[in-house]
């Protein structure tokens, strides 16, 4: 694609305008999290000496290193059994034709569209009722429930994309409709599994709302909820520093997980399934 | 290997509407059947019901003497070609067709050694670590088949395997389908809605129209004693022309010119007095009279202006029209349907085509005097459509 330089320099600066928007508090979180505790509140942008000491503070936190623990667990299940049921309800919807397949669709983004906040009460009461409060579980439950919607949209769009020769072939070719689904759909759908999959982990590892409600010890935390229990190193001490390296940590991960699969998440493995 | 029965199979929809209606079909084992017909048929519902990738509604279906009217297609030992070669695009060329007997559990040296002889029948050996999506249209066509070949299965079932195909290459592919299925002597069921290849391929071709066999035979019977108008009308290109005809006595008037009535018409037309039939032509039994010789006697001279004179370099197609009221039949019409715009010749019209030989002098515009040789002349009964020939 020719374009004109001075297009180029137009989209270059709009590039650039939408990066710095973006990435400035994160730079600036970064930058406090390497200040030492007596320089927080020099007003520099760039640290004057950079020092690992709130690093090490979290790290030696039991809140935290627990809280950690808690985040990469919860998120983890959740993602994983999410995307599961997600995939298999998603094939149903998209294969076959039965009874009530439209209510269960619109059913589905009913629940996407309920705020969260609207249950959170009556779930704390609930949990207390059932024994889920303050459990992994009780926590993973309500992540899945309110990424399925989703992950069953965006899972059956792409398993719609697939010509439906494809599983015929294979059932031809010897396989169980399960194996089909396994060794064919969704190695195809890949890229589907891999957005969804990523858009729920990001919902688990990020809320607050239900994990700041429904958890009330290390037990179950994760880390957006235990930042807010962070103190300082006395109580007249702003855990500032802390709660920005803290913060700098539980952002890593996000990071990594977009950049490894954001090669899996493009669209085109189909091509050359059937006729091109 | 295994023979095919399908007896009295009948596909009905929770609709009602009848894909397929108590198709009664022998296939051989090792023989190449052909399903031919127009769309909408029902040629590919049956072949898909063999598959079983449709449920049989009614009737039997047996591969080998089994039944397997309940068994999924895993468990039929079929292999099946799609029209749209269905590969699976993630895997390599040699994981494609080694797949089935992956699924099966072959260890993976009869594995590789399975893909490898496949691949050299198939001119794919040097494709193998390739995508399907970096392969060309033939090359597809070709692991398609080759997923079939590894299986060493029962039967082989095509969905119109070429039709994806420019032309040139189909032609070279029909050849190539044939000499591999006779080489592996598979039993093979095969749909097109394309008569050439149905009749080039073959050993028997089988005609459908809307869900019904018409006639099973073999692709020269077909051409030369069609059971019915739509048969007559399908099988042979150009078409056969029809016009309509009436008998009177030992006559058959056509507008061309009078007939006598042949010995193998006889008994079908009984009946003493004057009755209307429809008359079938085939192009390839005109000729230019000038062109006939001795053979003149055996058949019918007439005078036609020529309309348009279609040249093939072998031969000569020339158009010419004829007075005549035209025939009405609902067989044809659906022939003239299913061939879009191109209307079967001499259906409504009265328009003629008649192949001659490229010696001919016929030129646009100009009468000419051609000959039609009476002994290829086919009648049809004109309300029910059937062959008037004595079976």
């Amino acid at each position: 694609m020719l374009r004109s330089s001075r297009e180029a320099a137009l989209w270059s600066i709009g590039i650039l305008v939408v990066l710095l928007y973006a990435l400035i508090p994160v730079l600036w979180i970064l930058s406090l999290s390497l200040k030492p505790a007596d320089q927080l509140g020099d007003r520099r942008f760039v640290p004057q000496e950079f020092s690992f000491e709130n690093y090490e503070t979290i790290f030696n936190t039991e809140t935290f290193t627990r809280a950690l623990v808690n985040s990469v667990g919860i998120a983890g299940l959740a993602t994983l059994i999410s995307i599961l049921l997600a995939a298999m309800a998603a094939y149903a919807l998209a294969r076959l034709d039965f009874a009530g397949k439209a209510l269960i669709l619109s059913g589905a983004l009913a629940v996407a569209m309920f705020p969260p906040i609207s249950i959170v009460g009556s779930l704390f009461n609930i949990w207390r009722e059932v024994g889920l409060y303050d459990t992994w579980p009780g926590l993973i439950i309500p992540y899945m429930t309110f990424t399925l919607p989703l992950a069953i949209y965006t899972l059956s769009a792409f398993f719609r994309e697939i010509p439906w020769e494809l599983e015929q072939a294979a059932q031809v070719d010897g396989a169980t409709p399960f194996q089909a689904f396994r060794k064919v759909i969704v190695p195809l759908a890949a890229p589907g599994v891999f957005t969804s999959a990523i858009l729920v982990f990001i919902f688990a590892w990020n809320d607050f709302i239900f994990a700041n409600t429904l958890t009330s010890t290390d037990e179950a935390r994760t880390v957006p909820a235990a930042l807010a229990f962070f103190t300082g190193g006395s109580q007249f001490e702003q855990p500032i520093g802390a709660i920005s390296a803290a913060s700098i940590v539980v952002t890593i991960p996000i990071i990594v997980m977009v950049l490894i699969f954001q090669r899996r998440i493009v669209a085109g493995l189909t091509a050359g399934a059937v006729k091109g | 290997m295994a023979d095919i029965v399908l007896d009295h199979v009948t596909k009905r929809y929770p609709d009602g509407y009848e894909a397929v209606k108590e198709m009664d079909l022998q296939v051989a084992d090792g023989e190449f059947i052909i399903l031919v017909g127009p769309s909408g048929c029902g040629k590919s519902t049956a072949l898909r019901m063999i598959a079983g990738l449709e449920d049989i509604t009614d009737g039997e279906l047996r591969i080998g003497g089994d039944v397997v009217n309940d068994r999924a297609p895993k468990d039929r030992d079929i292999a099946m070609v799609f029209q749209n070669y269905a590969l699976y695009p993630h895997m390599t060329v040699r994981e494609n067709m080694g797949f089935a007997l992956k699924l099966a559990k072959a260890p993976k040296e009869e594995i590789d050694r399975k893909v490898l002889e496949a691949a050299r029948i198939l001119d794919l050996e040097q494709h193998l670590d390739r995508k399907p999506a970096n392969l060309s249209g033939g090359q597809r066509q070709r692991v398609a088949m080759g997923r079939a070949i590894v299986r060493d299965p029962k039967a082989f079932l095509m969905d119109e395997p070429l039709s994806n195909l420019d032309a040139k290459l189909r032609v070279q592919m029909r050849t190539e389908v044939s000499r591999i299925q006779s080489r592996l002597g598979t039993t093979t069921v095969y749909v097109t809605h394309d008569q050439t290849e149905a009749m080039t391929l073959g050993d028997r071709v089988a005609v459908m129209r809307t869900g019904r066999l018409q006639q099973v035979g073999r692709p020269s019977e077909l051409y030369n004693d069609p059971v019915n108008l739509f048969v007559a009308g399908f099988i042979g290109s150009p078409a056969m022309n029809f016009l309509p005809a009436t008998v009177e006595g030992d006559t058959i008037h056509l507008p061309i010119g009078d007939v006598p009535v042949a010995e193998e018409h006889r008994r079908g037309l009984q009946s003493g007095g004057a009755r209307s039939v429809i008359a079938g032509l085939r192009p390839e039994s005109f000729e230019d009279a000038a062109l006939v010789g001795d053979q003149r006697e055996r058949g019918i001279a007439f005078q036609a202006k020529i309309d348009v004179v279609e040249s093939m370099g072998s031969e000569l197609y020339a158009y010419f029209a004829v007075e005549t009221e035209g025939v009405a039949s609902q067989e044809l019409e659906e022939l003239a349907q299913d061939a879009g715009t191109a209307e079967v010749p001499g259906a409504e019209s009265g328009q003629v085509v008649a192949r001659l030989d490229a010696a001919s002098q016929v030129s646009e515009g100009a009468e000419a005097e051609l000959w039609f040789d009476a002994a290829k002349l086919h009648l049809f009964d004109a309300e029910s459509g059937r062959s008037l020939r004595a079976a």
